[in-house]
């Protein structure tokens, strides 16, 4: 598989008149043609800042990149200009994002909001465009599409709406669709529907895909990869069944123990992560996740530990090996 | 990099819980906010400034001097001894601005009263009874609004204006019109407060706390006066407080047309009347009283924003 | 969309009907109109009795109200005084645009009188408000897209100072610069006097001429206000979600300022121009005053000066007529634009 996306050392800062927010502290990874890796982790913990850094959305002041670089087929994405830039998105790169009420102009017909980047990435004229636009909207599910390519967005409901980003996302065939929580905001009858339309639509188009969620439950059926973030950091990155069957992160454990299970027994507890997240407001020094850790250790207080392999295709961020409780 | 134009707004949304106020530079917020603050602090000294020289004048300049007439030294441009020029009859123009702020700033601040109590009043019927109160008062209000101020003004300036006689206060005489212009300022700028005040009461009333002084039997008086009321007092004062500017522009704005404050009692408004046929030959009949009216007005502007600043910290109108 | 068009319209009857009602009262307070018929003083009492009962003043208020607002010409008046009703009035009311007629500018309707003059009250504020709008909007624009700059703040500085100034301070300042001291300085000066040079005659370049100070004067006020206003709109828009979506789909950024921001952003000013039109109405009458130009203004300050009654009161009732209406007008404009209440 090639190589699609290569993330290195991404670090992304906004200057604040509280401080300096450290949102982003040296996350990589990598991304292959047609995967779909998913980034997972509590509110706050740079998942969607990582996202739009790399697609050039961050608005630099008071956002800043002084490190990193984000290689999408060779081209660093944070060293392009945002003329250049806006070639990429829409066409190569497309986003969706969650709530699909305000993410989606009020003023604006939906069949405009389709065939604006049909005509700017593509070229072709208006009446190309929305035969296009009433295609893709068949494609996602909205039934009499001819139709409702006049209407606008406070006339759908919200999953159609959400259709109609995805449609918007893919109507020139992106290399990469990045969806920052697109199912968040939406009743869990029709996140199942949703998910269902865009696994079906990879097949398809073979896209690959960024799927932000802080719901472990929706990255079973979708990703292939996993990556758990926490507090700016990567700390853990596996195969989905590995992360599920074999987690090797304090953090990971945790989540994985917390999520409500219909399986177990019914007089058991929710498990939730004692303390809270980290201020992004200091500077980071040692693992963030100590303070919450039940494997913490000395060096953990002292040092934070990078991203290094614990099997194949998996790494984790800890000094602790959970298993034997000793350091690695 | 090119700077997206996305608007801080959108930063603040990626973190609820850092941050509260839209992230600027630290330089840029404290900027701002000193540059408001310095804004409001020169209204402030510029007001009381001009406070000095209206009243204080009074020490310099007996009134005597203001109405003093020397034909021969008609329309002269300013001199040593007449620091402002002198006007058509050949009065000092100095002397005539100290007096003459007098009145101005006493009409804009006794209107500014008018208005504030009628406004209130309306506004809490109209908000703590709501219904068919409501509707009547409303209507009424709309009406008062959709009638342009000025043409009402002048109308009721016009036909009243000359309807109270002189009085003496403080040994000194009056032109009876000081007082109805006041209330005519008065009686037809209650409207804007009374919409605000209505609003506010319509949101306060629904609090618990009005519905516990209910249940241990408060009286309605005491209800609104007491309760709702110091809770509404923000937009209350900084209406009030531009109310003084808008009643100091409208007396100017009248007098100016000839239809305001009648001799002898001088107002800087009423010394413009007709100054504009004067334009070419006479800049001082107009200038100083102009400025004055312009620098009073400025100046209880800035202290006005300083003050909704200051009392609503979530109104982000810059 | 047509239910909230009946819908404003019904609401407009009830607030039409309680202007008639206060500015029939206010006329009634408004000294006495037997004193300066026909411009002579009054004095034998049989003669009072006799003009009293030939305009109808003897009939209870609630009568004379009515006679205003529909006339007489249905019913029997007592038109000669002799205390009989025998011939059918004259009077046509308010609602069907009988304002009475003129006591200075004798026998003339009052309609026609207003009638004469509007026109010219039209020019001037429809060329301000397009000024004001196109200046606000470029200027708005500008300011939201270069927040804090160096140009933002001074804008922001001089929109302060401009919108609190009195409006005819600024109109004797401008006429004592470009008219009185271009004219000293022998650069070429803008007239301030009237709508044209009555030697050159009423042409549209004179007349362009002549409107220049009052217009300017007119609109810097609103100018500098509204501007302020988009760029608050502009600000609060532009960090919109759909304007994050708009950019991740790489569309050019002038697309994403004039066509989605500036829509969503826009919007507002069109309830903001109908709720202003009093406040223009009222420069008007100072512009008008101030630079001689010969419009409804000018006709409202020189038959209040005079007394005339009839012409003022017409002239009340017809703005307050023409406000209310204004105001439906943009409330519906603005459903239409906005495809939120236009489809509802």
């Amino acid at each position: 598989m090639n190589t699609l996306l290569q993330v290195r050392e991404l670090t992304t800062r906004f200057h604040t008149p509280e401080g300096t927010v450290f949102a982003v502290n040296g996350v990589s990874f990598d991304l292959g043609e047609g995967e779909t890796l998913a980034v997972v982790g509590e509110s706050g913990c740079g998942k969607s800042v990582t996202m739009l850094s790399i697609m050039g959305l961050i608005p630099k002041p008071p956002g800043e990149i002084p490190k990193g670089e984000a290689l999408y087929i060779k081209r660093d994405l944070l060293k392009l200009s945002d003329a250049e830039m806006q070639h990429i998105r829409g066409k190569e790169i497309a986003m969706i994002f969650q709530d699909p009420m305000t993410s989606l102009n009020p003023v604006l017909s939906i069949g405009r909001q389709i065939t604006e980047s049909l005509r700017t990435h593509l070229g072709i004229d208006q009446k190309a465009a929305n035969q296009r636009a009433v295609e893709l909207l068949e494609q996602v599910g909205i039934s009499e599409a001819a139709r409702r390519l006049a209407d606008f967005p406070h006339q759908f409901s919200g999953g159609m709406r959400q259709r109609v980003m995805i449609a918007m996302a893919l109507a020139c065939v992106p290399n990469l669709l990045i969806a920052d929580e697109p199912t968040t905001a939406l009743d869990v009858t029709i996140q199942a529907q949703i998910i269902e339309l865009v696994i079906q639509l990879r097949e398809q188009l073979g896209m690959a895909m960024i799927w932000i969620t802080h719901d472990l439950g929706v990255v079973a059926g979708l990703a292939e990869r996993v990556t758990v973030m926490y507090a700016g950091y990567i700390v853990e990155e596996a195969s989905v069944d590995d992360l599920y069957d074999d987690p090797r992160h304090p953090y990971t454990l945790a989540l994985l123990a917390a999520l409500p299970r219909v399986d177990l027994r019914r007089e058991r507890r929710l498990k939730s992560i004692p303390g809270a997240p980290p201020s992004l407001l200091v500077e980071p020094k040692g693992c963030p996740f100590a303070p919450r850790c039940e494997y913490v250790r000395e060096i953990c207080r002292k040092e934070n530990p990078v991203l290094t392999p614990v099997a194949a295709r998996h790494k984790i961020a800890c000094w602790v090996d959970i298993n034997s409780g000793d350091l690695r | 990099m090119e700077s997206t134009t996305a608007a801080p707004g959108s930063v603040a949304r990626l973190f609820p819980d850092e941050l509260e106020t839209p992230p600027l530079s630290l330089r840029q917020l404290t900027w701002r906010r000193f540059k408001r603050h310095k804004m409001a602090i020169f209204g402030m000294i510029s007001l009381i400034l001009l406070g000095f020289y209206s009243f204080g004048g009074m020490l310099l300049f007996s009134e005597a001097d203001a109405n003093f007439v020397d034909t021969k030294l008609i329309l002269q441009a300013p001199t040593a001894k007449h620091f402002f020029g002198t006007d058509t009859i050949g009065r000092d123009i100095l002397a005539r601005t100290i007096y003459g702020g007098q009145i101005s700033i006493i009409i804009g601040l006794t209107a500014m009263l008018v208005e504030t109590i009628i406004g209130v009043v309306i506004g809490a019927l109209a908000g703590y009874y709501g219904g068919l109160i409501d509707s009547l008062l409303m209507r009424f209000t709309e009406t008062v609004l959709t009638i342009p101020q000025i043409f009402l003004l002048l109308v009721m300036a016009k036909y009243f204006g000359g309807s109270i006689p002189e009085f003496e206060l403080f040994g000194r005489t009056f032109s009876g019109s000081v007082i109805v212009i006041i209330l005519i300022i008065g009686f037809t700028s209650w409207p804007y407060l009374a919409r605000i005040v209505r609003a506010e009461f319509l949101s306060l009333k629904e609090n618990e706390f009005i519905l516990a002084a209910k249940a241990i039997g408060t009286p309605t008086s005491q209800i609104i006066f007491r309760h709702i009321l110091p809770n509404s007092a923000a937009p209350i004062i900084v209406s009030a407080t531009l109310g003084v500017a808008n009643a100091i522009t409208l007396e100017a704005y009248i007098s100016f047309l000839g239809l305001g404050v009648r001799p002898p009692t001088p107002t800087w408004g009423n010394m413009l009347e007709r100054a504009y046929n004067y334009i070419e030959s006479a800049y001082w009949l107009w200038l100083f009283p102009g400025l004055l009216i312009a620098l009073i007005v400025l100046s209880i502007n800035f202290v006005g924003d300083g003050l909704r600043d200051a009392l609503d910290p979530r109104s982000r109108a810059i | 969309m047509t239910r909230y068009i009946i819908r404003r319209l019904l609401q407009a009857i009830p607030l039409l009907f309680f202007i008639s009602l206060i500015l029939f009262t206010l006329m009634q307070s408004m000294g006495d109109p037997l004193a300066s018929m026909g411009g002579r003083r009054v004095t034998r009492s049989s003669d009072r009795e006799r003009l009293a009962r030939q305009l109808g003043l003897d009939k209870p208020i609630i009568i004379q109200y009515v006679y205003w607002l529909v006339g007489n010409d249905w019913t029997r008046a007592d038109l000669d005084g002799d205390g009989l009703a025998e011939t059918p009035g004259t009077r046509r009311g308010i609602l069907r645009g009988d304002f009475g007629t003129s006591l200075v500018n004798r026998g003339k309707p009052v309609t026609q009188v207003i009638w004469d003059r509007l026109p010219n009250t039209l020019l001037l504020m429809l060329t301000a408000e397009v000024v004001i709008i196109l200046g606000a909007l470029v200027i708005g624009i500008y300011s939201a897209l270069r927040q804090y700059s160096l140009v933002d703040n001074v804008v922001t500085s001089i929109s302060f100072v401009l919108y609190s100034m009195p409006v005819f301070f600024f109109a004797l300042g401008m006429m004592y610069i470009f008219a009185v001291n271009f004219k000293r300085w022998g650069l070429p000066y803008l007239p301030t006097v009237g709508m044209f040079d009555p030697q050159v005659g009423k042409t549209p370049s004179q007349v362009a001429l002549h409107m220049v100070l009052p217009v300017v004067t007119l609109s810097f006020g609103f100018f500098a206000a509204y501007s302020r206003y988009i760029r608050g709109t502009m600000l609060e828009v532009m960090s919109q979600d759909y304007i994050r979506t708009a950019k991740s789909k790489g569309l050019a950024q002038r697309e994403i300022i004039y066509i989605h921001a500036l829509k969503n952003a826009a919007l507002p000013i069109v309830t903001v121009v109908g709720l202003d039109l009093p406040f223009l109405l009222g420069g008007a009458i100072v512009t008008e005053g101030i630079f001689a130009w010969p419009g409804m203004g000018r006709l409202f300050l020189d038959h209040v000066d005079k007394g005339d009654t009839p012409v003022v009161m017409g002239i009340v009732m017809m703005i307050a007529v023409a406000v209310v209406l204004f105001q439906i007008i943009t409330d519906i404009t603005y459903a239409w634009l906005d495809p939120r209440i236009r489809y509802d």
